[in-house]
């Protein structure tokens, strides 16, 4: 084989050794391999979380996610909570999405209850969802650049989110919690003058965006680095549970808002944007274009939500609602991808079991371990916020 | 939908069918044949994509009942594999070959409610409690309130006071209870 004087490569056909079963043989002892705690309190990794890194030079062989340093036991809690009193719990085992969290409780509450919300509810909820989808890819999109010591996008980004939380706090009372949606709808219509405050809001997310595509998505180092670089395999897709953005980089077209249409999503125009190569840029390049796509969203949403109306469907008292016996999963697509609830009622007041299916479980944990061999050290924190990672909604 | 159910239930003796909704249907199979039924419906019927693995505690009957979730991305519906198994041995077979995930499910089942599933990779490893020494957490005779007043006991200089009583206390101190 030619050897190439220009790009050095590493021989590697020898070091490190692999067993039988094709995992590398690691002895510590040796002196070659080095043993590196990526967090949990490291100022890139986005959350509570540590990832055990064992590397040969300065390339990842091993790679275990750590999670526990967040565990409050929400799902348990639960259990001894009222249908009501399970909402400031719920909307806590995901941080920076909160409304995820409450659309799929009271999804699954009205469908054990049989409760059919009005449409003006339906509505403000397909706004709160969109705007909670808004506040976080202000964060993510430009916090890509960020995590390769760009951070210029990623501070403009951070004001304009501030300006979404206000709107948040117009419409709710809350920030970062909103309590806004309750079992048989929301808690309130739009505010006098939201509409004209946000638009001017999406006009200014809208010069962002085309500043961000100068600043990062045309950048030369940005592509270099990101450009083949944490490649998911599209046949990996089922065999790891991939979904959302990570599922559409890589050429699936999954969206449960579209798959199973829930809320209002199916009297919406949109279609969702769909890579090809699957790797940390597409996944960047996804994103981007989910940015764009939901700020057109919450315009349709604002054109035809409902000035007055009925808001809240007549439900029983919610301090003696007992749930009929069954069991449902209800999902919704979150910033990350497939969000779900699972809930068992066993026919008392209180949830029998509450199971969060949250879509950093998989990607988290299994896949990251997978795709983290073999990269380059500068490289795992790229990769990690690629794959948008939420530990908390792994140990709830 | 229909269809898979009615030859599910021939091939594999699935009972209690209770359809939650057009696209959402669950079933209970006996242990020995679930690992048979998830692979037959992942293989052949198109339920590619595992959704999640999860347990319930039926203190009252012994059982623990385990939660496989199915999801067919084409036909867009879904299975609830239901698999009760007996609450005082807690064993299930492993499906870790099926999906890269499931051993992360399986892990956390074994940490949270002590279901043994031999041959798992990794299950021994603590996935998020660190040095647990008392029965598994998410089991229902498990008491969070009692464990809390006994492992982290009232520190110094902090009282509880009753909301009611203490308001009053403050609004109105002279008046007599």
């Amino acid at each position: 084989m030619k050897k190439n004087n220009k790009i050095w490569q590493g021989d590697r056909s020898k070091y490190p050794a692999f067993d039988e079963y094709g995992n590398p043989i690691i002895d510590l002892k040796s002196h070659k391999f080095t043993k590196l705690w990526h967090g949990p309190n490291h100022p890139g990794v986005t959350g509570n979380m540590s990832l055990e890194l064992t590397l040969s030079g300065d390339e990842v062989v091993e790679a275990k996610t750590h999670v526990g340093y967040l565990h409050r036991g929400f799902e348990k809690l639960m259990e001894r909570r009222l249908y009501i009193q399970c909402f400031p719990t719920c909307i806590r085992m995901c941080v920076p999405e909160a409304d995820s969290n409450e659309y799929v409780l009271a999804a699954s509450i009205e469908e054990l209850g049989g409760i059919e919300i009005p449409e003006a509810a339906s509505w403000l909820r397909t706004l709160v969802l969109e705007m909670a989808r808004l506040q976080i890819l202000l964060r993510t999109v430009p916090g890509q650049a960020a995590t390769l010591s760009l951070g210029m996008g990623a501070q403009w980004g951070m004001y304009l989110r501030d300006l979404i939380l206000d709107r948040f706090e117009e419409l709710t009372g809350g920030r970062i919690y909103h309590m806004f949606i309750i079992p048989g709808g929301v808690r309130g219509l739009l505010p006098a003058g939201f509409k004209k405050r946000m638009e001017e809001n999406l006009v200014e997310i809208e010069e962002f965006i085309d500043k961000i595509e100068d600043l990062i998505f045309t950048n030369a180092i940005f592509k270099k680095r990101t450009i083949g670089i944490g490649y998911i395999d599209p046949s990996w897709v089922d065999k790891y549970g991939i979904v959302g953005p990570n599922a559409r980089a890589a050429g699936y077209n999954r969206d449960v808002r579209k798959d199973y249409p829930y809320l209002k999503y199916n009297e919406l125009d949109f279609e969702p944007y769909v890579g090809k190569d699957s790797d940390v840029f597409t996944r960047s390049q996804v994103r981007k274009h989910e940015l764009i796509q939901t700020v057109d969203l919450i315009r349709q949403i604002l054109a035809q939500v409902p000035e007055k109306g009925d808001i809240r469907a007549k439900t029983p008292n919610v301090l003696h609602w007992e749930l009929p016996k069954g069991e449902t999963y209800q999902r919704s697509e979150s910033s990350r991808g497939e969000y779900g609830l699972y809930v068992v009622s066993d026919g008392s007041k209180y949830p029998r079991r509450v199971n969060l299916r949250g879509p950093s479980y998989t990607h988290a944990v299994a896949l990251l371990e997978k795709l983290l061999i073999n990269a380059n050290i500068a490289d795992v924190h790229s990769i990690m916020v690629s794959l948008q990672t939420c530990p908390p909604e792994i140990e709830r | 939908m229909k269809e898979i159910i009615q030859d599910i239930k021939k091939r594999f003796n699935c009972t209690d069918e209770i359809e939650q909704s057009k696209t959402q249907t669950y079933i209970t199979v006996k242990k020995e044949l679930a690992i048979a039924l998830i692979t037959h419906l992942r293989d052949i019927e198109g339920f590619t994509h595992l959704v999640l693995l999860t347990a319930v505690d039926w203190i009252e009957n012994n059982q623990f009942q385990l939660t496989y979730m199915l999801n067919n991305p084409t036909k867009k519906i879904d299975i609830g594999v239901r698999v009760f198994i007996n609450r005082e041995t807690a064993t299930m077979d492993s499906a870790h070959h099926l999906w890269e995930q499931m051993a992360t499910y399986q892990r956390e089942l074994k940490e949270m409610f002590g279901i043994d599933f031999p041959g798992s990779p990794r299950l021994n490893e603590p996935f998020i409690l660190e040095g647990w020494d008392n029965i598994p957490p998410y089991r229902r005779d498990f008491d969070t309130l009692k464990y809390a007043q006994e492992t982290f006991f009232p520190r110094e200089g902090r009282e509880t006071n009753d909301p009611a009583e203490f308001m009053k206390k403050k609004m109105y101190p002279d008046e007599e209870k």
